[in-house]
């Protein structure tokens, strides 16, 4: 048996089942008071009792991250306002922008699952954990922090960035545990070669990887150059942040806490559930929310659940390793970002024309975002000086939307490529 | 004052191939000609002796302005630049271009981009420059 944090995550099935449906029954409840479910529920005459067991659940329809679009601010809070202890949010402005809203009580089982988390890969009181992820309005600092702070770590709240002193402080403070985008650990292994040091030297014992999705084959050549195992986190600032799911020491899937979540996996195109095993899109509820529970919440992300037990005995299943997206959503640098988000910005220039293009590559190890924009023929008045300010301007827009700064280049009038049907408006190019 | 044109271009093979093929599809001879770039993208000036015909071939293909610059004739020799300079500077008057032909072997004409064209070519016209016109320019360089 392993060494849990929490005896739930040994318990029985059957155990499990009926902690989630008193769980759900509550969530319908206290979602009840949020305009927004208040609204659905009166509309499909639904309530609590409606719910007599898991199955029910079909019930009700599912929510999407356009409803919490048109329903900000507060159409989702399911508490007075002085109940918020914290507030997350995405990035993106008026009609495209996510508020998730925590009490007291969501923020302590936050802590209390990510403390779960990293009490299962081995992390204990006494080790140093250096937070390399930015601390903020995204969930993945702040997340981890309390998490690891309850299990009692020498906590380095370093954030993203200056990577020469990260190293210097893995050295001095002698870090254990990292939390850090997979990308940025690819590109500190540069960061180690300009100062001469092997990362196997250091004192680390175990990497977490967050905010972004990366293949096996990229986890392999992480582990291979730091020398520690690097563990896959899931989450979403829905239904909480990281912490959603997390692999055990076996690094087959992640389990995904079945007290706090119920997990279904649907066909994108029909709704309909697919078999254990087979791979569609994750929808997930929350069972422990309470100033913002969400209810068969459509995640985009494309998974499949593991069917067979996990060797490392715990009950809660796993999830294979997220395979993409069932929307256009790409993550840049750790960022969420919607291309319908640089149309708009685009768009409500008016020196730029139809046409757009977004680039993603990689610059050596580092993700880089380029968006090649068709002026249109009256915005081009004969100066360079002018169209660089239009560059700038440009650049600039997109970053205040985004919170990433992409490359913009200005092309002519009609040199994009144009096809027929669906344009294609996004170029990734890492793999 | 006299027109060139402002031709905006990114910075890659085979862009000047297609715009000086416009320019001698349509008859046009060039007078003079400069590249400014800036990374990827970059802007191209041009004089050349039919310019509406030269705007209208190159708008069918790219982006093209027309834009007014000075020319103004001084004595081919030393100092007679820094004459035009002076009286410009005087005058707070910003030069973004200049280009320059010897015509002759005591002549020179200056094409200056300018940040102000109708006070640029009051003040050399005061200092007792020869503006040109685009038929007297043309005669001259021609």
């Amino acid at each position: 048996m392993p060494d849990v944090y929490d005896p739930l995550e040994t318990a029985p099935r059957a155990d499990l089942s009926a902690l989630q449906l008193g769980r759900l029954r509550w969530t319908i409840s206290q979602a009840a008071r949020s305009a927004y479910h208040a609204g659905l529920f009166a509309a499909l005459r639904l309530g609590p009792d409606s719910v007599a067991s898991l199955d029910d659940l079909r019930r009700i329809p599912f929510t999407e991250k356009q409803h919490l679009r048109d329903n900000y601010p507060f159409g989702l809070l399911a508490v007075p306002k002085d109940e918020v202890v914290r507030m997350h949010h995405s990035s993106g402005t008026t009609g495209m922008a996510i508020a998730v809203f925590h009490t007291m009580r969501d923020v302590e089982h936050w802590a209390d699952l990510i403390a779960r988390c990293l009490h299962m890969i081995g992390v204990r009181k006494g080790d140093v954990f250096q937070n390399m992820m930015s601390y903020g309005l995204f969930t993945g600092g702040l997340g981890l922090h309390y998490g690891a702070e309850k299990l009692g770590c020498f906590i380095i709240p370093t954030g993203a960035g200056n990577s020469h002193r990260q190293i210097q402080f893995m050295r001095i403070f002698e870090t254990t545990l990292l939390h850090i985008i997979p990308s940025y650990a690819l590109a500190l292994l540069g960061t180690f070669e300009e100062m001469g040091v092997d990362p196997k030297t250091l004192s680390l014992r175990r990497a977490v990887g967050g905010a972004e999705p990366y293949s096996e084959g990229m986890r392999e050549r992480l582990q291979d150059a730091w020398g520690v195992p690097f563990y896959n986190c899931y989450g979403l600032s829905e239904m909480q942040g990281p912490g959603v799911a997390f692999e055990c020491p076996e690094q087959q899937g992640l389990h995904i806490w079945e007290d706090s979540y119920i997990v279904e996996v649907i066909n994108p195109d029909t709704g309909e559930r697919v078999a254990d095993g087979e791979e569609g899109e994750l929808v997930l509820t929350s069972l422990t929310r309470e100033a913002m529970p969400l209810i068969r919440y459509r995640t985009r992300d494309l998974t499949s659940i593991i069917p067979d037990p996990c060797p490392c005995g715990r009950t809660h299943r796993r999830l294979a390793r997220i395979q993409g997206r069932s929307d256009d959503m790409f993550i840049v640098r750790g960022v969420n970002i919607f291309p319908l988000q640089i149309e708009r910005v685009l768009m409500s220039m008016p020196e730029v024309g139809r046409n757009y293009l977004i680039v993603i590559d990689r610059d050596g190890y580092v993700d880089r975002l380029t968006v090649r924009v068709e002026l249109t023929p009256d915005a081009f008045k004969g100066q360079l000086a002018q169209l660089r300010s239009l560059q700038d301007k440009i650049a600039h827009a997109l970053r205040e939307e985004l919170l990433v700064t992409p490359r913009v280049e200005l092309v002519e009038p009609g040199t994009l490529p144009r096809q027929e049907g669906k344009a294609i408006r996004v170029v990734d190019e890492r793999k | 004052m006299i027109e060139q044109l402002a031709v905006f271009s990114e910075n890659k093979p085979g862009r000047l191939e297609r715009i000086t093929r416009v320019l001698a599809e349509a008859n046009v001879n060039i007078r003079a000609f400069h590249v400014a770039s800036l990374g990827e993208m970059g802007v191209i000036k041009i004089l050349v002796d039919k310019t509406e015909e030269a705007y209208r071939a190159l708008s069918a293909y790219g982006t093209v302005r027309k834009m007014p610059v000075v020319a103004v004739r001084t004595p081919d020799r030393p100092g007679a630049l820094h004459t035009v300079a002076a009286v410009l500077a005087q005058a707070g008057i910003n030069i973004e271009n200049v280009s320059g032909f010897a015509i002759s072997r005591s002549e020179a004409i200056l094409v200056l981009e300018v940040s102000d064209v109708p006070a640029a070519e009051r003040i050399l016209t005061e200092a007792e420059f020869k503006i040109l016109d685009e038929g007297e320019f043309e005669a001259a360089v021609g």
